[in-house]
This record gives structure tokens, sequence and C-alpha cells, in this order.
């Protein structure tokens, strides 16, 4: 019975963002070529053979980018935007009201664009094998399904990171400057820009505490083929998911009680 | 055009603006704390493009940290006129105060691209010029007039050619209405600033200095930088900003005759 309940009001959820998402289609194409940064770096890893000294051939490096670009466009989160903006606006409010709590609104937002978003990216990753026949591969089912999992993680961990950062906005009523300083180590140490193995010495002996590899190095490296520790990561995942979910709980209970309803 | 009405005018835009900001006071310092970081990210990034072999695209680490601080300079004017001006269009637009504007007796494109400014991108200006200032000294390039008036003309080049870029695809909100995605596409390619062009494959530089001039921006004030440039490519980039200005008042104007304003 409450069980049908939840998948009810998810579903209806996630339909009504769905619904809503496709109306601006052209916002989320745009949104979808924003993310190929990856492919211009990897166009500096081959031009300069700069791959030679981390050992990985250039058609397992252009995989790996590839997944990156995959992974970074089933993970992105701007939960502080939307919160900050409902926060200033007073739109939070009526949320409050409603029995359910207002993150799940935002959660199904993030599905619904993603499975918006998929076509796009299936359309640019075309285009990055006609330009690279070389690298086509099929991942095994077992790993695709793997992968697909650690990049719902990945998304878990960026979104209870945003949804803590967007939880201060009931204290400092603008959080997306902190959103912007917790973005640069995302950009640098996540494995967007150059796999986590190129990396010194020096940053690798701690890197692999910190959750930033598990946003994109992890499961690009899973779904690419590239050599990775599969279950060492899942565990990273989940026990960062674990570590952040109490942080909200509480950040989020002691927030409301702050709440002030700016603009009523 | 009355100079002096203007600059009284910007005077008093500087004042407000600069007010409100101030308003924000640690925003304004998670902005410092985030640009430092942005940069150091940044030059990490570039080490390691560089601890294989030493050269990218012909470049040295020391020259490529030339581009970086160009780039970080670019990037502070970016922040602190571009970004907070040319988004405001958009909303403008959506809410149909543009009409406020239009009325008012002085010039709109004047009134919208320097109505306010964000104080937290003087910071990123600063640690670029303190890094060229670094990077004159570990390159060893002597100072003299000639060279440095060149670079001047190369970087005000760099700045029209980057604005009209900015207003070009924010004046394109007259049709579209929401454009935030598109200057998330552009952001994603100014990303390539950061390199040498010449790291790229030769289709992507033709890309990038044909249809969006990116690479040029911050590569040939780089080269006027360390003295290796040709005097066409600056003469090619003064002709490309004049007619990237050009052609942005030119699109604005014919822009505004679509305007159709909204809720009135």
């Amino acid at each position: 019975m409450i069980s049908n309940l939840i998948n009810r009001k998810i579903f209806t959820l996630l339909k009504v963002q769905y619904s809503n998402m496709l109306e601006y289609r052209v916002e989320i194409a745009l949104w979808a070529i924003s993310g190929i940064i990856p492919f211009f770096m990897l166009n500096i890893w081959t031009n300069n053979n700069l791959n030679e000294s981390i050992n990985i051939s250039d058609v397992m490096l252009s995989r790996y980018f590839l997944c990156a670009f995959f992974v970074r466009q089933f993970s992105v989160v701007w939960v502080v935007f939307s919160f900050e903006e409902d926060s200033l606006m007073g739109k939070v409010s009526p949320y409050l009201i409603q029995p359910l709590n207002p993150f799940f609104r935002y959660f199904a937002q993030h599905l619904a664009e993603q499975i918006t978003r998929f076509p796009f990216a299936l359309i640019i990753a075309f285009f990055f094998f006609i330009f690279n026949p070389e690298s086509i591969w099929i991942p095994n089912l077992g790993i695709l399904f793997l992968s697909i999992i650690s990049t719902f993680l990945s998304f878990l961990i960026q979104f209870l990171i945003q949804s803590i950062v967007a939880c201060l906005c009931f204290w400092t009523e603008k959080a997306s400057s902190i959103e912007r300083l917790l973005f640069i180590p995302t950009l640098f140490l996540s494995g967007l820009l150059a796999p986590v193995v190129s990396f010194p010495e020096y940053v690798k002996s701690w890197i692999y505490l910190t959750p930033f590899p598990y946003l994109i190095d992890f499961p690009a490296n899973l779904l690419s083929g590239n050599e990775t520790n599969i279950s060492g990561g899942l565990t990273m995942q989940i026990a960062w998911i674990l570590l952040l979910f109490p942080i909200f709980k509480k950040i989020w209970s002691e927030g409301t009680k702050k709440y002030t309803a700016m603009g009523s | 055009m009355n100079l002096r009405k203007y600059l009284k005018v910007y005077k008093k835009f500087l004042h407000t603006s600069l007010a409100s900001e101030l308003e924000y006071k640690t925003n304004i310092l998670i902005d410092l704390i985030t640009a430092i970081l942005s940069l150091i990210g940044s030059i990490f990034l570039l080490s390691i493009f560089f601890q294989s072999n030493g050269y990218i695209g012909g470049w040295k680490f020391e020259q490529a940290l030339i581009i970086q601080g160009i780039y970080t300079i670019l990037n502070g004017i970016t922040n602190t006129w571009f970004n907070p001006n040319l988004t405001e269009i958009v909303k403008h637009i959506r809410e149909g105060t543009l009409d406020f504007v239009l009325l008012k007796p002085i010039d709109s494109q004047f009134f919208i691209s320097l109505k306010r400014i964000s104080p937290s991108g003087f910071l990123e200006i600063m640690l670029g010029f303190c890094l060229l200032l670094y990077c004159i000294k570990i390159n060893q390039i002597n100072l003299n007039l000639t060279f440095l008036s060149l670079c001047l003309i190369t970087i005000i080049c760099s700045i029209c050619i980057l604005y009209s870029l900015w207003f070009f695809i924010s004046t394109t909100t007259i049709w579209f209405v929401k454009t935030w995605n598109a200057t998330e596409v552009l952001r994603s390619f100014l990303y390539i600033g950061r390199f040498p062009l010449n790291s790229f494959s030769f289709s992507l530089r033709i890309f990038f200095s044909v249809f969006i001039p990116i690479a040029f921006i911050t590569t040939i004030p780089s080269e006027v930088f360390l003295g290796i440039s040709q005097l066409w490519k600056i003469l090619l980039e003064v002709i490309v900003a004049l007619i990237f200005c050009s052609t942005s008042r030119k699109f604005w104007l014919y822009a505004l005759k679509f305007y159709s304003s909204a809720s009135s």
C-alpha cells in the first residue's frame, strides 16, 4: 500500500517534470553541447602524443573521454541554482506544506532532464564515432549495468553535496558562490579534463580518499574498459553517500527551522 | 555622442552597482578564493600536459603560462563586466523591462552592457597580471615601448572580440527568449583559450580561428608577448576585432526591430 503510494508519487512527479523538460528541448540540446570539453581535451592528448607517458593507447583514451562525456551528461546537478531561486522568490513555502520533501521535486527534475538529454548525447556520440571510427566498442552487459549504477551513484553524490550547499541558502541567501567554489575541485580532480591515472604521484596518494575521482573517472574507466578497481570504487561511492546523507538530513531539519519565507 | 555625458553616467553606474554588490561581502570573499583555486587548478592541469615531453604544440611550459595569464585577465574582465550585464539582457527581455531601457535618452547598447559590475573579477585580473609579471621574469623578456603597445593593442582587440561574442549570443535572446544555455556553450568553448592553438589538430584549429576565434583571443597576444608573432597575425586580429564589433552593433540594432515587449 505504502510502496504503491510512493510509486504513484514518483511516477507522477517524473511524468510532470518530463513533459516540462520536453518544452525546452533546444535548451537541453545546447546543454548537451556545452559538455563537449572532454573531446577538446582528448584532442590535445592525442595530438601531442601525451598518452605515451601513462601507457594508455589512443583508442582507449578516446573511449575514456567519450565515457567521461557520457558520465558527465548523466551526473550534472544544478539543484543549488533552482533552490536558490525558489528560496529567494519565496516559492519554497508552498512546497514545505506538501507532504513530500521538496528535494524529491528537484530530484525528479534532474532525472527528467537526463531522459530528455539522452537522445542528444547519443547524437553527439554518433558524430564522435564518425570522426573516430576505430574507437567503436560494445561493452558487455555486466559492465554496462555496473557502470550505469556507478554513474547513478556519482549523480547521487553530487546531488547530496549540492543539496547540502543549497540548504545553506537558509542562512546566507546566496549559495551559488559556494557551489562555484566546489565546482573547481570537481572540474580539475574528477577526471573530466585528464584521467586521474595521469596525475602526479603526490596528488594520487590522497585523491582516492576524496569523492572527486568517483564522480567521473571511476565510472568512465569502468565503462570504457580501462583498468580500474571495480569493487573498491563502488564501495567508496556508497561510503560517501552514506556519509553525506545524514549531513543533508540534519542540515535540512535545522534549515527549515530557520526558514523565514522570503517574499511572503 | 556626447562623451562627457556618458562618462558621467558610467560613474553613476559604477557607484550604484558596487554599492549593491558589496552587500554580499562573504560572497565576494568566496569568489576570491574561487578565483585563486581556479588558477591553481589550471596550472596543475597544464603541468600534467607537460610532464611527459615538455612541449605541447611547440610551446614550452614557461611560455604556455603566458597564455594562462592572459586567459586569467580576460576571464576576470568577463566576470567583472560581460557576465553580469549580458545575462541581465535575458532577464530584461523575459520580463519586458527592456522597454524602460529603450525609452532612456542614452544608447541602449551602452546601457545594457555597462550597467552592472561585479567586483569579484578584479582579483582575477590582478592574479593574471602577477602571473604575467612572473612569466616576464622566467622567460627573460625585455620590455620596450613598441612591444608593450603592441601587446596592449592585441589584448584590447581580444577584449573586443570576446565582448562581441557574448553580446551576440545575448542578443539572440530577442528571438529565443531563453539563452542561458547558449552562454554555457560559449563558456565551454572559451575554455579552449587556455591552451595554445597549435596544440589542437588541424581541423579544430580551423574551427577555432575561423568560426569562433577563441584560440585567437589568447594565442596571438601571447605570441606578441614572447616576441615571436608575425605582423600579419596582429593585423588580422585588429581586422577581426573591428568586424566583430561593428557586426555585433548592427546585429543589436537589427534585433531590436523584432523586439515585442512582454506583458504590455
